[in-house]
C-alpha cells in the first residue's frame, strides 16, 4: 500500500509541481542550472562522482565555494551547487522532497524555520549511522545548536552557522556626540532619538519591519524585555512584557526608522545602514561580512560592533544556529554526500569558514585565537558576550513555524504602524495559541 | 496499415495536442481538487489524509481569505477599467495619422514585452522611499513624498500602477486591431449626415468595437486575477497582508504554512470564480457580437 502510495505521489506530484510551479521557481531563482548533477553517478566508485548541494544565498555558500576543489582533489568528489534566496530555497527543497526526488544529495536547511517540518515529512537521510561509525565526531559542536537538528535520538543534519542578534553602529557618529555604544535598551532609545536626523537623511534605528522576516530579530527585544513567544505550551504573546517588547521594537521603528520598513528583511534594512542612513542596526551577526567589506559597503571602516542591549529584565539574546546541512533520504549518493557534509563541518573547514567570516558551530574554533582573528575585534566580544546570555532560538520552537511567525510578525507591523498593540497581540495570541493547539 | 492511418487521420492530427492538454492542464486541475478534500504537508511518510469538506469549510470561516478575495476582485477590477480606457484611448491615437507613428507603437509596446519579475524589481527602485525616483519626481514638483509599496494603504494604487503601465500596451494592440477591421460605409453615411466626432465616436466606433472590447476585457481580466508574479516580486503580499491576493494566500499557504489542502481548496475556488467570469464575459460578448 505505502510503495503504491510513493509511486503514484511521485508521479502525480511531480508533475503537478513541475506544471505549477516550476515556472515561478525559475523566474525568481537567479541562475540555478539543476539537471546536470547525475553526470557522475555510479555505484563502483571509481569514476569521479558528482553530487549535488542546494544551498541559500549566504555568506556560507560563497565561502565554501572556493574550497570545493580541495574537496575534489581530496575525495574525487565532485560537488555542484545550487542557491537560493532563503524563502525560495525552502520551497525548492519541499518540491523537489515532496516528489521524492533523487536528486538532491546534500541540502543546507534552516533547522528553526523548516527542521522539524522536512524532518516529519522524512525527507532527511538519518545522520545517525554515519556519525556512529566515526565514534561520536558531534561532541565538538555547541550543544543547543546540535539539538535543533535532533529528533529525539534521530540526529538529522549538522549545524554549519549560528548567529546571535548583535548591535551594529556608527562609530564615527558616536564617537563626535560623545557616546559610548548604548549598553541597555533604554540607552539605544535615548541615543537613537538624539542621533535622529531625518531632514539629512540619517535615521537613529533600522532593522527588519517587514512580517515574517522581523521576527528571528525582534525576538531577542521580546527575551530581553523578559518575554517569551510561549510557556508551556500556552501561546504568551499578549502579556504585559511582551506588549512593552512590541511597543519598544515598533516604536523605535516609528519614530527613529527610516520610511518603509514595513517592508524590509534583512538585504533592505542592511543596504540602509551600509548606505550610511542609520545609526544603529540590530540584525544577526551571521551577516555582518555585507557591513565591513568595502566593496558592498559604504561605511565598511566606521562600522562598531555591541552586545546587544540589556533591557528590562537584563541581558537576554537569541543565539540560535541558523543553518545546517543535511543528506536527502532518496539520495543515491549518500555515502558521497556524508563524506562532503563531514568534510565541511570538520574542524580544519570550520576554522577556514570562520577566517572568511562564517560564524561556525564547533565550540572548539570558538575557543581557538585562530577562530576568532579574522572576526573584528568588537564582533567577536560580542558575539562571546552575548552566549553567555543565549536563548538558543529566535522564533517558536515548533513545527508550523511560518504559521506562527506570520501571526507574530502581525503584531511588529501593527507597532511600526502605530496601531492598537494590545489589540493586535491578542488577535495573534489567539491564532498562535491554534496553531499550538493543533501540533 | 496506411489505411488504418488514413480512416483514423481526423484523429490522429489533433492528438499531441489533446495529449498535452490532457496531461497538463486537466490532469494538474483534477489532482488539485482531488488534494482539495485532503489533509497533506507534502510529507513523504504520510500520505494525504481524506478530510471530506473541512478545508473548504476552514477556508470560508478564514478572515484573510475573505480579505484577499477582496485584495483580488479590488486590484483586478481597478486595474483592467484603468487599462480599458486608456487602452482605448491609446488605440485611437495611433490609429489616427501621427507623425512618428510606428515610433509611438513601438515604443508603447515596450512594457509589455519585459519580464514581469523583471519588472517588478525595477518598480521596487522606483518605488523605493528613500531613494527612488518616484519620491525624486514628488519632491521636485513640491509634493509630500509616499512610502509606495511599504503603505499599507498606498500598496494596492501602487501596484495597479504596474499593473496597468505594463499592460495597457495590450488592450492598446488589441483595440488596434479592431479598428484595422472596421467597415467604413457606416463613417461615410454619419458624415454625409452631420455627425459631430464624438457622436462617431460614441454611436459608431464604440458599438462597432463592443466584441473586440470584451475579448480584450476577458484576457486582461483572467489575467489580472491571477497576477502573481509582480506582487511576489515587489511586495511578497505585504506589508503585512495588505497586498496578499488569492493566488498569493494560496503560494503562503501551500509552501509556507505546508497546508497543500487548504491551498488546494483555495485554487479550486479560485478556479471557480475565474471559471465563471470567463463564461459570463464571453456570453456579453456574443450577445454583443449578435446585435451586429
Amino acid at each position: 500500500m505505502r510503495k503504491k502510495w510513493n509511486r503514484f505521489q511521485k508521479a502525480s506530484f511531480s508533475l503537478a509541481a513541475v506544471v505549477g510551479i516550476s515556472a515561478v521557481l525559475s523566474a525568481c531563482s537567479g541562475g540555478s542550472n539543476e539537471e546536470k548533477a547525475n553526470t557522475g553517478d555510479n555505484s563502483t566508485g571509481k569514476e569521479p562522482q558528482t553530487i549535488r548541494l542546494v544551498a541559500a544565498n549566504h555568506p556560507w555558500t560563497e565561502a565554501i565555494k572556493p574550497l570545493l576543489p580541495d574537496f575534489e582533489k581530496e575525495t574525487g568528489i565532485k560537488v555542484q551547487v545550487d542557491s537560493y534566496f532563503e524563502d525560495q530555497l525552502s520551497q525548492k527543497t519541499s518540491v523537489e522532497f515532496a516528489a521524492n526526488a533523487k536528486s538532491i544529495d546534500a541540502v543546507l536547511f534552516r533547522p528553526l524555520q523548516d527542521g522539524k517540518q522536512f524532518e516529519k515529512n522524512g525527507y532527511f537521510a538519518s545522520l545517525n549511522d554515519y556519525v556512529t561509525k566515526e565514534g561520536g565526531s558531534t561532541d565538538d559542536f555547541i550543544p543547543s545548536a546540535l539539538g535543533s537538528v535532533k529528533n529525539g535520538d534521530n540526529l538529522y543534519g549538522l549545524p554549519v552557522v549560528t548567529e546571535s542578534t548583535v548591535l551594529y553602529y556608527r562609530k564615527d557618529i558616536l564617537e563626535e556626540a560623545g557616546l559610548q555604544p548604548p549598553k541597555t535598551l533604554d540607552e539605544l532609545k535615548e541615543q537613537a532619538a538624539k542621533l535622529s536626523d531625518p531632514k539629512n537623511g540619517l535615521y537613529g534605528f533600522v532593522a527588519r519591519g517587514k512580517r515574517s522576516p522581523a521576527v528571528t530579530q525582534f525576538s531577542s527585544f521580546l527575551y530581553a524585555h523578559g518575554a517569551d513567544f510561549m510557556k508551556d505550551g500556552k501561546a504568551t504573546l499578549n502579556t504585559p512584557e511582551a506588549i512593552q517588547a512590541f511597543e519598544y521594537y515598533g516604536g523605535l521603528l516609528k519614530n527613529y526608522g527610516p520610511p518603509g520598513t514595513l517592508n524590509m528583511s534583512w538585504p533592505e534594512a542592511m543596504a540602509v545602514f551600509t548606505q550610511g542612513k542609520a545609526v544603529f542596526y540590530t540584525d544577526a551577526s551571521a551577516l555582518y561580512t555585507n557591513a565591513t567589506d568595502a566593496t558592498k559597503s559604504g561605511v565598511a571602516d566606521k562600522v562598531g560592533f555591541a552586545p546587544f542591549p540589556a533591557g528590562p529584565s537584563g541581558n537576554k539574546v537569541a543565539t540560535p544556529p541558523a543553518w545546517a546541512i543535511a543528506i536527502g533520504a532518496n539520495s543515491e549518493k549518500k555515502d558521497a554526500a556524508w563524506k562532503f557534509v563531514k568534510w565541511a563541518t570538520s574542524k580544519e573547514i570550520v576554522l577556514d569558514l570562520q577566517a572568511n567570516g562564517i560564524t561556525g558551530a564547533l565550540t572548539s574554533v570558538w575557543e581557538s585565537p585562530e577562530g576568532v582573528a579574522h572576526f573584528p575585534e568588537d564582533l567577536s566580544a560580542a558575539i562571546v558576550e552575548n552566549n553567555k546570555h543565549g536563548v538558543p532560538y529566535d522564533r517558536p520552537a515548533i513545527i508550523n513555524v511560518g504559521e506562527a511567525r506570520d501571526a507574530i510578525g502581525d503584531v511588529i507591523n501593527a507597532a511600526i504602524e502605530g496601531k492598537d498593540v494590545k489589540a493586535a497581540a491578542s488577535k495573534s495570541n489567539t491564532a498562535f495559541q491554534n496553531i499550538l493547539d493543533k501540533e | 496499415m496506411s489505411y488504418w492511418i488514413d480512416k483514423h487521420i481526423k484523429w490522429i492530427y489533433p492528438l499531441p495536442a489533446v495529449l498535452f492538454v490532457g496531461l497538463m492542464m486537466v490532469f494538474p486541475i483534477g489532482y488539485t481538487f482531488w488534494l482539495s478534500f485532503h489533509e497533506w504537508s507534502m510529507s513523504n511518510v504520510t500520505p494525504p489524509l481524506w478530510v471530506a469538506l473541512e478545508n473548504y469549510k476552514a477556508l470560508f470561516q478564514d478572515e484573510l481569505f475573505r480579505e484577499s478575495l477582496w485584495i483580488t476582485f479590488y486590484f483586478t477590477v481597478v486595474a483592467v477599467a484603468i487599462q480599458m480606457v486608456l487602452g482605448i484611448l491609446l488605440a485611437l491615437l495611433m490609429n489616427a495619422q501621427i507623425i512618428g507613428k510606428g515610433l509611438v507603437k513601438t515604443l508603447f509596446l515596450l512594457p509589455m514585452i519585459a519580464t514581469p519579475v523583471a519588472v517588478g524589481l525595477v518598480w521596487v527602485l522606483i518605488y523605493e522611499p528613500n531613494v527612488g525616483v518616484a519620491n525624486i519626481f514628488l519632491q521636485a514638483l513640491g509634493l509630500p513624498v509616499q512610502e509606495w509599496l511599504a503603505s499599507p494603504d498606498l500598496v494596492l494604487p501602487s501596484l495597479i500602477l504596474i499593473d496597468v503601465w505594463e499592460w495597457t500596451p495590450l488592450i492598446a494592440l488589441i483595440v488596434l486591431a479592431g479598428l484595422v477591421t472596421l467597415p467604413k460605409d457606416p463613417y461615410e453615411a454619419a458624415i454625409v449626415d452631420g455627425a459631430s466626432r464624438w457622436q462617431v465616436f460614441w454611436n459608431i466606433t464604440l458599438p462597432l468595437l463592443k466584441p473586440t472590447i470584451y475579448s480584450a476585457v476577458l484576457l486582461r481580466l483572467i489575467d489580472a486575477l491571477k497576477t502573481f508574479d509582480i506582487i511576489y516580486a515587489t511586495t511578497n503580499g505585504g506589508p503585512g497582508t495588505s497586498s496578499q491576493t488569492l493566488n498569493i494566500y494560496g503560494y503562503v499557504l501551500g509552501f509556507q504554512y505546508f497546508q497543500i489542502g487548504k491551498a488546494s481548496a483555495l485554487l479550486m475556488v479560485f478556479f471557480a470564480i475565474v471559471l465563471s467570469l470567463s463564461i459570463l464575459v464571453i456570453v456579453l460578448r456574443k450577445k454583443a457580437g449578435a446585435s451586429l
